[in-house]
């Protein structure tokens, strides 16, 4: 199929950026979407031009890596899926495709559609982590771990920390990327000591760092690849509350 | 250059024991003095930088991806092995030993093996007081499974999603010490040399991957933790990034190379579609526990799946292993699918694959039970291909997934070089010819929590060393090297895109050096692969400056490598005339076409020392003894 597309370039965070159109022909309908643009990246580099800058790795929806607005939508309008696993039989012959970055205040522009997301990493360094030293442990099975607790503590952990819920949210949240975290370590006996500790840091950091804040639109989980509920959100928001009424001691 | 293993003496269960009574230790106020840089950020680097941090070293861990949490140790599914025979079904310290031994047809060091089956118990407690979400059973106790090459069930696991959730543990560790002030971290640096004062690793050249500075930063050691170099064949199910260069530079600074040619190849993967493709993704081993393997009895038969009978189907792995069928262990399997396909039975468009069949275990069992066990991999093939396994037959090939050679280290993990160590899958040391299932996870954690905080201190306690500025003499004689070879790819002005080399390099060596692979292959390979480097330095093109973010410099420096590194593949290929695990030679094969290990020859690790550009390295070797598992024939039947 032939495709038009519109390709967000940036040539680094100072660049204001602008659409470029692109043509792709003869992309097979089995190719995946970033498949499509390493054929036409591969054109562009043969013809001597910069080929477009995004970021990617695994191709199989784990890393967390890739991450474009395409036609709008953070990840496409396909549900759970990251970009990597987005394929061509999605799309039809003459379409047109817009691509961007995720964007949001605290995700500066590297360069085209590559962004950087350390926000993240520095919110779970406020305390996304039970503070246990190597060779501190007792045995796996000493603390019996109700299976449904240890279910939702994993759907919680599954977040690929991609940012496509900031990306999608019009407030520009980290709501259910930092409520996910919250969720999974509080939802687990080891994560009870810092809880409320925690709870606190982590959302502190969230705000620091230039996140905006959750008003329920629910965009959020729409666009998570990995379908995390808002529901954390709310649990988080208990947790932050309860933590505040406690005046934040560890108990 | 020397080889000596360095192992402890006395019985195999004592070793590690006392050998970590009589390391030197150094005392808390003067390891914050001492420093140390680990490359590397997946299971093995960040374990071992958070638990350095916590003994009181000054760490600095470098990445190439935007966040630590992006290594690769992220896409494993399966499990993680340990014995704690939870499930009472006879596994023990030396079962695990055992099987591990075995299953690497007996090419692994015996000691490195037992301490790795020692210290497995301890990884699972130290990841559950982590909070990794293992899979429970109701009663709140953890679940197993079983996995290939094993008789019991010692397999934890979380989901399909294991290396997920083990490396989000270990990079919530990390990211505790970078808090704490403990660790440094470098994101979107890549390593590109390793320096040498006097002898000794003192330090690494990294690009920063944004805005292009190369820069040296020094240290008292220096771990690898860079993993393994599946990408030599261009399509593997590793990520796109990962690639060979860290372990590379550092051989051509000095650090033997250990047996290149034990490369893994899964027997479950989704073939390949198209000539576009760019990399190829695994379907859990676990699926051949219901799904029946089968090729069309004759060549070139087109009709769909539904409308070949039964009698006109040859389910071939049941047929010639009668006792494990479809349950053979990978390397084994991975050359029966390689077989039917080169005969021309191979099924789909590109008649590259076969057919793994649920459709007996659908009538049998129910579609809803089928989809309850491997729902999400169902998904996640159709989201692939468009077919749906619960209608049609999957399509299966196998495919390059995991290299069990690498930087050959001694019992401490350091390398040929002083203060130089290679960590996880970088280095060789633990699963000789063949890896079993849920033993990557393993051996990753346990040289990062376990080994490597012991081992370093012990080479840090001796001392001599003696502060060096990151503006030596040696470091800048480094960065000049680095710069000029930048400059080198980026002035080719070549018509060629690094890519289109790494395709043809990934079918030279997937053709001659993959599943099979025999003299006259081998030697042709060997004649390619040099004329193809040849070509990539005059004719490969890389667009943009240095000085920014520059994937396609990226990509070249790393296809570079991989035109070295692959020839050195082929080469240890050709030199080790035995068939042993994924190491197959067609002229050594049983009667029964399977695997032949010549141990008179052979019971011995290759180790290449590099001699200079264009040379043929030379081969070094470090004998192997069984003292307490008797070598013997592998036989599935």
């Amino acid at each position: 199929m032939n495709l038009t597309l519109h390709v967000w370039r940036q040539a680094g965070p100072n660049d204001k950026g602008r659409f470029e159109k692109y043509e792709a022909r003869d992309i097979s309908e089995h190719a995946s979407f970033l498949e499509m643009l390493d054929i036409l990246n591969e054109e562009l580099v043969e013809k001597g031009q910069e080929p477009i800058a995004f970021e990617h790795d695994c191709r199989e929806g784990i890393c967390g890596s890739c991450g474009m607005v395409i036609n709008g939508v953070p990840h496409s309008k396909q549900k759970a899926i990251t970009s990597c696993q987005l394929h061509m039989r999605s799309f039809k012959d003459g379409d047109e495709i817009w691509i961007e970055p995720f964007r949001a205040t605290a995700f500066p522009v590297l360069k085209d559609l590559v962004v950087d997301r350390s926000a993240f990493d520095r919110i779970i360094q406020k305390g996304g982590y039970v503070s246990v030293r190597t060779g501190n442990a007792v045995d796996a099975n000493a603390t019996p771990i109700p299976k449904t607790d240890a279910d939702a503590a994993f759907d919680a952990a599954t977040c690929i920390g991609c940012g496509a819920c900031v990306a999608a949210c019009p407030n520009a949240s980290a709501m259910l990327f930092t409520s996910a975290k919250v969720s999974h370590l509080g939802l687990l006996p080891q994560g009870q000591p810092e809880r409320y500790k925690r709870v606190e840091a982590m959302v502190a950091q969230m705000d620091q760092e230039g996140f905006g804040s959750c008003t329920n639109h629910g965009a959020c989980q729409n666009a998570c690849p990995k379908s995390i509920s808002i529901e954390y959100i709310a649990r988080m928001n208990r947790d932050l509350m309860k933590a505040k009424l406690l005046g934040s001691k560890d108990d | 250059m020397e080889l000596n293993a360095a192992i402890p003496s006395g019985p195999i269960e004592k070793r590690w024991d006392n050998h970590r009574f009589e390391m030197k230790l150094v005392n808390p106020a003067n390891k914050r003095k001492l420093s140390v840089i680990v490359v590397g950020s997946g299971l093995a680097g960040a374990s071992a930088s958070a638990t350095m941090a916590e003994l009181g070293y000054d760490v600095r861990c470098f990445c190439y991806h935007d966040s630590p949490r992006r290594a690769h140790s992220i896409a494993a599914q399966g499990g993680i092995n340990a014995a704690k025979n939870y499930q009472n079904d006879g596994d023990s310290v030396f079962r695990l030993f055992y099987d591990t031994v075995k299953g690497g047809d007996f090419r692994a060091r015996e000691s490195n093996v037992y301490r790795l089956a020692q210290i497995s118990v301890s990884i699972i407690d130290q990841c559950v007081a982590q909070g990794v979400p293992f899979a429970r059973e109701y009663g709140g106790m953890l679940a197993n499974r079983s996995f290939g090459g094993a008789q019991v069930s010692r397999t934890f696991y979380a989901r399909g999603q294991t290396g997920q959730q083990l490396l989000l543990g270990a990079y919530q560790a990390l990211a505790r010490q970078i808090e704490l002030g403990g660790v440094k971290m470098f994101p979107r640096h890549e390593m590109l040399d390793v320096i040498l004062v006097d002898g000794r690793c003192r330090g690494i050249v990294t690009r920063d991957m944004v805005d292009g500075t190369v820069r040296s930063y020094t240290a008292d050691a220096v771990v690898l933790a860079t993993g393994g170099y599946s990408n030599a064949f261009y399509l593997s199910t590793n990520a796109k990034a990962c690639n060979v260069s860290a372990a590379w530079r550092a051989h051509r600074r000095g650090a033997g190379f250990a047996n290149p040619c034990y490369t893994q190849i899964h027997p479950t993967c989704i073939p390949q579609s198209g000539d576009y493709q760019s990399k190829l993704t695994l379907m859990s081993e676990s699926l051949r526990n219901d799904g029946r393997i089968w090729v069309p009895k004759k060549a070139d038969d087109n009709r769909p799946a539904a409308q070949i009978p039964e009698g006109d189907r040859d389910y071939y792995l049941e047929r010639i292993y009668p006792s494990f069928g479809n349950l053979s262990p990978r390397d084994i399997a991975s050359r029966r699918a390689k077989e039917v396909v080169d005969e021309g039975r191979g099924v789909g468009p590109l008649k590259n694959g076969v057919y793994l069949d649920f459709a007996d275990a659908i009538g049998r069992l129910g579609a809803p039970a089928i989809g309850e066990r491997y729902g999400n991999l169902f998904d996640m093939y159709e989201r692939i291909t468009g077919e749906s396994p619960y209608e049609m037959p999957m399509r299966i090939y196998p495919a390059p997934h995991y290299t069990m050679g690498g930087l050959w280290v001694d019992y401490n993990l350091m390398t040929t070089i002083p203060g130089l160590f290679a960590i996880g899958e970088a280095n060789f040391s633990d699963h000789g010819a063949n890896r079993l299932g849920a033993s990557a996870l393993m051996q990753g954690l346990a040289d990062g929590y376990f080994v490597i905080p012991y081992t370093i201190g012990n080479y840090l306690a001796r001392g001599g060393l003696d502060p060096v500025a990151e503006d030596h003499a040696d470091c800048k004689g480094v960065e000049q090297q680095v710069n000029d070879r930048i400059q080198r790819l980026l002035t080719a002005s070549g018509k060629r895109t690094a890519d289109s080399f790494h395709r043809e390099l990934g079918r030279i060596i997937w053709d001659k050096c993959g599943m099979a692979r025999n003299k006259a292959g081998l030697e042709e390979a060997l004649q390619k692969i040099p004329a193809l480097r040849e070509e990539f330095w005059e004719n490969v093109r890389v667009p943009g400056v240095g000085a920014d973010l520059n994937q396609e410099l990226e990509r070249a420096g790393r296809v570079a490598d991989f035109l070295e590194q692959g020839e050195l593949m082929c080469r240890d290929a050709l030199d080790r005339d035995e068939s042993c695990g994924g190491h197959f030679r067609e002229e050594h094969q049983t009667g029964e076409g399977e695997a032949a290990r010549d141990d008179e020859r052979f019971s011995h690790a290759s180790v290449w020392e590099w001699t200079g550009e264009n040379q043929a390295q030379r081969k070094n070797v470090e004998e192997l003894t069984f003292e307490y598992v008797q070598p013997s024939q592998r036989s599935y039947k």
